[in-house]
């Protein structure tokens, strides 16, 4: 936020924004450090339990507000489980709900001006999307045993065709956790940065309205690009999970 | 990236002016700490919704939907007793208008049977008055040819004792009697 001006000309630091920096202190980033990623993380935290646990307290049967909101993002999780990988996969749902949950709030909280945004921090989707990747490979492994790389071996293709297409489907396969973390980080910093640039032509009397248009369109589009990255996260974590349950196809 | 600065208090990723160098993404000396707060802030997401929201919602959904089978076949209940109500009553309508029927026809055949024993009855009442009648006017018109008759022989007596004839009473009446008949 210090990059407005200074020594008069325009200066931006549009990645500033994510500099990790400790709550209290000055001193060195440890792995232990409380931090504002800590701090912006434990509030998706607790507005996750807010929303979930104190607002589906009163178990009502008409339900209030909170509680609709909290059974709409629950059924449509669901249903996306359950569309995707089919009944074996509702076993996996609460994992899934809380990947969505987590990289939901993280990407709205961080729309609020001067909060942190961790997803946009490429170690942290990648712990996500590795994390997944790793999951998944095991899960496909211990359900099917070595029956699971059959998933690489098409049997529908042409005889000649299939070593080509089994080194470009394992390719694929392995380059699935990279894009998967780099899609949420590299969306979420992306207009993040932007804005940060739009609010540093702010300075500049002459085009401060169009800058400041500017501003409210990209925060507008990141807006949606929260949702949307949450909701993509959410449904190729669901299709990696259906390869591991039937790598049939 | 440009990593000349000097080694300041927050690390090798931020310059002296406090701006970052490079990418912090790329800052290698922060990746443990988000990655250590990561796996905490998943974890405790985790299980608070797998042991105490999701159980929660999941209980909530499916007593609703309970319900709501109950008050739809509650409903359908309802509609089945309504149109039991509606068939009884429409056969209770029936009934009453057969009944209805059967009476106007009963009132009717008694009405005529009563009718045609009093047109009977007056029927015969007229008949004999007009016997009666009818037995008064011969004995009127017998009185009355009786009477004719008499005159009638004492007239031609008197005219025939009158023209100076002696006629004997008896042929008088004789001829008179014929003439009558004619």
């Amino acid at each position: 936020m210090a990059e407005e001006k200074s020594e008069g000309g325009l200066v931006f630091h549009p990645l500033d924004q994510f500099i990790v920096k400790p709550l209290f202190g000055d001193g060195a980033v440890g792995m232990f450090t409380i931090t504002n990623v800590t701090l912006w993380m434990a509030i998706s935290v607790v507005a996750i339990i807010a929303l979930f646990v104190f607002g589906t307290k009163k178990r009502d049967i008409v339900p209030g507000k909170a509680q609709s909101i909290a059974e709409l993002i629950y059924s449509f999780i669901y249903k996306m489980v359950e569309d995707i990988c089919g009944k074996e996969g509702a076993k996996y749902f609460p994992y899934i709900m809380t990947l969505f949950l987590f990289i939901l709030f993280a990407n709205y909280l961080a729309l609020i001006p001067m909060s942190y945004s961790p997803t946009s921090m490429i170690a942290v989707t990648a712990v996500l999307g590795f994390g997944v990747f790793i999951v998944v490979t095991a899960l496909g492994f211990i359900l099917n045993g070595p029956a699971f790389l059959g998933m690489f071996w098409m049997k529908d293709a042409p005889a000649i065709l299939r070593p080509i297409i089994a080194v470009i489907e394992v390719i694929s396969y392995f380059v699935r956790p990279v894009s998967h973390s780099i899609r949420l980080a590299g969306n979420v910093m992306a207009g993040h940065a932007v804005i940060k640039v739009f609010a540093g032509f702010a300075a500049l009397t002459l085009v401060s309205p169009v800058a400041i248009l500017g501003i409210t369109a990209i925060y507008g589009l990141e807006v949606l690009v929260a949702g949307i990255q949450a909701y993509v996260f959410t449904i190729l974590t669901c299709v990696y999970l259906k390869d591991a349950l039937h790598p049939h196809h | 990236m440009a990593t000349e600065t000097t080694e300041v208090a927050a690390g090798a990723c931020v310059g002296p002016s406090g701006s970052a160098i490079g990418m912090p993404q790329l800052c290698a000396d922060w990746i443990p700490n988000q990655v250590f707060w990561l796996v905490i802030a998943l974890v405790a997401t985790y299980f608070v919704l797998s042991r105490i929201a999701l159980p929660r919602i999941a209980s909530v959904l499916a007593e609703r939907s309970g319900t709501i089978t109950n008050d739809l076949a509650a409903a359908e209940e309802l509609k089945l007793k309504a149109q039991e109500a509606e068939a009884a009553y429409e056969q209770a309508l029936k009934d009453a208008r057969a009944e209805a029927a059967k009476i106007v026809a009963e009132t009717k055949a008694e009405i005529q049977t009563e009718l045609d024993a009093e047109l009977a009855k007056a029927d015969a009442q007229i008949a004999e008055k007009t016997a009666e009648s009818e037995a008064a006017i011969a004995e009127i018109r017998d009185g009355a040819v009786k009477s004719v008759t008499a005159v009638a022989k004492d007239t031609a007596k008197e005219i025939v004792a009158a023209l100076g004839g002696s006629a004997d009473a008896k042929a008088v009446t004789a001829a008179v009697s014929a003439r009558m008949k004619g």
